[in-house]
């Protein structure tokens, strides 16, 4: 009998990465074709976590729709609440008082904080070196503690308020917390470094990982910090400023390479920076109200619709039907932690919005990244997961 | 540039695809016809004193019952050089909801363009990889229209109505004793 | 010398167990090994990672230093295969509920499921047409804790109720029930 030598042949395995894994920071799904252990094809597959918001904001008034926003990217929700009452307020054509812009600031960066501390700790915690994320949750624990004393919850906050804030700082022992911590950061930090920045396998696994050139990173799209570690210099805060921004004075990092480990170096600069806008803050805090006067669009204080017929009147109005925006459409971004996340707005003129899409950083992200992985391991694609920052909450809305 | 002057250029440039360009809060859209969106595009890109080099965003308007055209692609474009913004709109009837795409030009667009095909159920033509990015891959329907329920269909989506089965099977099973 | 010559006074618990101090307990029975299996399962509870949406976040900080979980016995998981429970933390949409289910048959008996956050409970403010209302809908879920999202102290007492549960279980330590 005969036997037929068949020929060796190689072909490649096709490996989900699935919606559930420890290291894919939420319901995120890679298709990986593996030659051996080098990645060949890596298809990133979204939408598990899509909830509907923009067509639930078609429904609700632009007041029940804050809370909607802080659920977006729910690391930072502060940051883009101000970034959606920033885009109402000028759709409506008001401006917030002088203390809730310092105020949206402060908070703005205290959560950009708690927003680059969790991305360290993941991003540290899958490449390996476990220590960092219990040292960065302990800093995060008094940032939480900030924030539910100063409106009630710690996550998901819906403190800003169109036309300002809901309420004004508690009292002076708040503002001296908040001041030692940030006496403290700048030592936590230096903590954190001396764990991982020399550290060789923390270099070996960073360098030369998910390089993204110059041209190529500004056709795509990105922005934030996956932007700035390839060297352009495009920060929302400095180009088109916003609150407080133009009057308080920080660097914006930029890299050189566009690998990971500069997008590493470019966050951990911009968590120093963030604590020095923080503590000018507070030293700049101006005295006053902190929400606008308009009665037509922002409810009034609740003495007063408790004695006077017309603010009750204005209550009632504005929370059953919202406030009535002038026909037109915007476009307003604001720089949060991820990135630059946009809101565009269509007005007909009702308390709802006729459409609100919501331009949001993770997503465009999120479809680099099949692009990263190719040529390296599998073990590099969780770092570039790490380093373009994705929260699929804001990725899927 | 200030962005009346870009429209302008825009108009001269392109006198037949421009129906016309409004300013709102210091914004300015310009409205287009839907012909010649990528020759229009790539001059934006190209051309020295326009640079629009960043793609900012895409996403579309359904204008079910207010007398205009029904589908409208917004393109949100940004220059890094020159900071300078517009934001374009091309109008898609409803009978012919097929539209260039601009991936070429802007890779960036890649992936808004295939949510607006899933949400609004535009095509782009020319698209390297046009399918579903949101919903699941044989979902029917386009979520974002404004004829579409907010809850959903009456017919629930077939894999959600396999779990449902299944669960329920597996409930009901008798092991043997 | 008779084991009656001693001092203490035993003290009896509902059980049926003798307890003579902090060390020396007697009994006999069923009830006892009851006892022992179920306080050994309790203090050594092993999720497995299932963290979708925000409360995912608040999960992670229960399992950081300031509110640990590892003192609980609380290990989470990367398999399901090695895993005693799920927490489902988080939005369940119809496009992920497969994989739910599939994560649930795939955990071995005796097998619970919390339910954290109030989007997992009944679907929260997102009455919409991706997102089911209630991971009950298809897995049988065993606590709720409500909350948008839970405080870790939640988390924990929500833990603990299903300690409790697990504390008041009987014959779990036979053959397959």
């Amino acid at each position: 009998m005969e036997t037929v030598a068949k020929p060796l042949e190689t072909r490649t395995l096709t490996v989900s990465m699935g919606p559930q894994h420890p290291a894919t920071h939420g319901v995120l799904r890679l298709v990986l074709e593996l030659d051996g252990e080098t990645v060949v094809e890596c298809t990133p597959h979204v939408g598990y976590l899509h909830r509907g918001i923009e067509k639930l904001s078609e429904h609700r008034t632009y007041l029940q729709i804050i809370p909607l926003t802080d659920r977006l990217d729910y690391i930072s929700s502060m940051s883009n609440n101000i970034g959606y009452c920033l885009a109402v307020e000028k759709l409506l054509g008001i401006e917030a008082p002088e203390r809730a812009k310092f105020i949206r600031t402060m908070a703005g960066e205290m959560s950009r904080i708690s927003s680059h501390l969790l991305w360290l700790a993941t991003h540290a915690l899958d490449i390996g070196a476990m220590t960092v994320f219990l040292y960065t949750f302990r800093e995060r624990e008094t940032i939480l503690g900030l924030f539910e004393r100063l409106c009630g919850a710690r996550l998901t906050v819906s403190y800003p308020r169109i036309g300002g804030v809901r309420n004004d700082i508690p009292d002076q022992d708040w503002l001296d917390e908040l001041k030692s911590f940030t006496d403290e950061f700048p030592g936590r930090i230096k903590e954190y470094e001396t764990l991982i920045n020399q550290n060789r396998i923390w270099i070996k696994r960073t360098k030369g990982i998910g390089v993204i050139g110059r041209e190529e990173a500004i056709n795509r799209g990105l922005s934030g910090a996956t932007l700035r570690g390839s060297g352009i210099d495009y920060d929302v805060r400095k180009y088109m400023p916003y609150d407080a921004y133009d009057q308080v004075e920080f660097e914006v990092p930029v890299g050189k390479e566009g690998d990971v480990y500069d997008r590493y170096r470019c966050r951990m600069i911009e968590l120093e920076q963030s604590n020095r806008i923080i503590r000018q803050c507070i030293d700049k805090m101006p005295s006053g109200p902190i929400l606008a006067e308009e009665m037509k669009y922002i409810l009034p204080a609740k003495e007063d619709v408790l004695s006077d017929m017309e603010h009750l009147i204005h209550h009632f109005v504005l929370v059953a039907e919202g406030p009535k925006a002038p026909v037109g459409e915007l476009y307003v971004s604001t720089e949060v932690p991820k990135g630059e996340l946009g809101f565009y707005i269509v007005s007909d003129g009702t308390g709802k919005p006729y459409r609100m899409h919501v331009r949001s950083p993770s997503f465009v992200h999120a479809s680099v990244l099949g692009r990263l992985s190719k040529g390296h391991m599998v073990a590099d694609v969780i770092a570039n997961i790490g380093t373009i920052d994705i929260v699929l909450g804001e990725c899927d809305r | 540039m200030g962005s009346l002057e870009i429209a302008e250029e825009i108009k001269k440039t392109f006198p037949d695809e421009v129906i016309g360009f409004t300013e709102f809060r210091g914004q300015v859209t310009v409205s287009l016809s839907k012909d010649r969106i990528v020759d229009i595009c790539r001059y934006l890109h190209d051309s020295p004193d326009m640079s629009f080099d960043y793609p900012t965003d895409l996403c579309a308007v359904d204008n079910l019952g207010r007398g205009r055209t029904r589908f409208e692609v917004i393109y949100n474009l940004y220059s890094t050089k020159y900071r300078h913004r517009i934001i374009l709109k091309a109008q898609v009837p409803e009978s012919d909801p097929v539209i260039d795409s601009v991936t070429l030009i802007w890779s960036g667009m890649n992936w808004h363009e295939r949510e607006t095909y899933d949400m609004f159920g535009i095509t782009f033509k020319g698209h390297p990889d046009m399918r579903r990015i949101l919903m699941p891959e044989d979902w029917e329907g386009n979520p974002l229209r404004k004829d579409y329920p907010l809850k959903g269909p009456e017919k629930e989506w077939r894999g959600y109505r396999n779990v449902k089965e299944k669960s329920r099977s597996f409930r009901e099973f008798q092991w043997k004793q | 010398m008779g084991m009656n010559n001693l001092a203490v006074e035993p003290t009896e618990t509902p059980e049926g167990i003798r307890i003579y101090s902090q060390n020396v307990m007697v009994a006999s029975g069923e009830k006892l090994i009851d006892w022992f299996v179920n306080r050994a399962r309790l203090s050594s509870m092993w999720p497995v990672t299932f963290g979708l949406a925000c409360c995912a976040i608040e999960m992670m900080t229960t399992g950081s230093s300031h509110y640990d979980l590892d003192r609980l016995g609380i290990i989470f998981r990367g398999s399901p295969r090695q895993a005693d429970f799920m927490i489902v933390a988080g939005t369940v949409c119809k496009k992920m509920a497969p994989i739910v289910r599939k994560v649930y048959d795939q955990l071995p008996e005796p097998r619970y499921v919390i339910s954290m956050g109030s989007c997992a409970c009944s679907g929260n403010v997102f009455d919409t047409y991706s997102v089911v209302q209630g991971v009950d809908e298809f897995v049988p879920v065993d606590v709720y804790i409500p909350g948008c999202p839970p405080r870790p102290e939640a988390l924990m007492e929500g833990l603990g109720k299903l300690q409790e549960k697990i504390r008041g279980e009987k014959h779990r330590w036979g053959r397959w029930k």
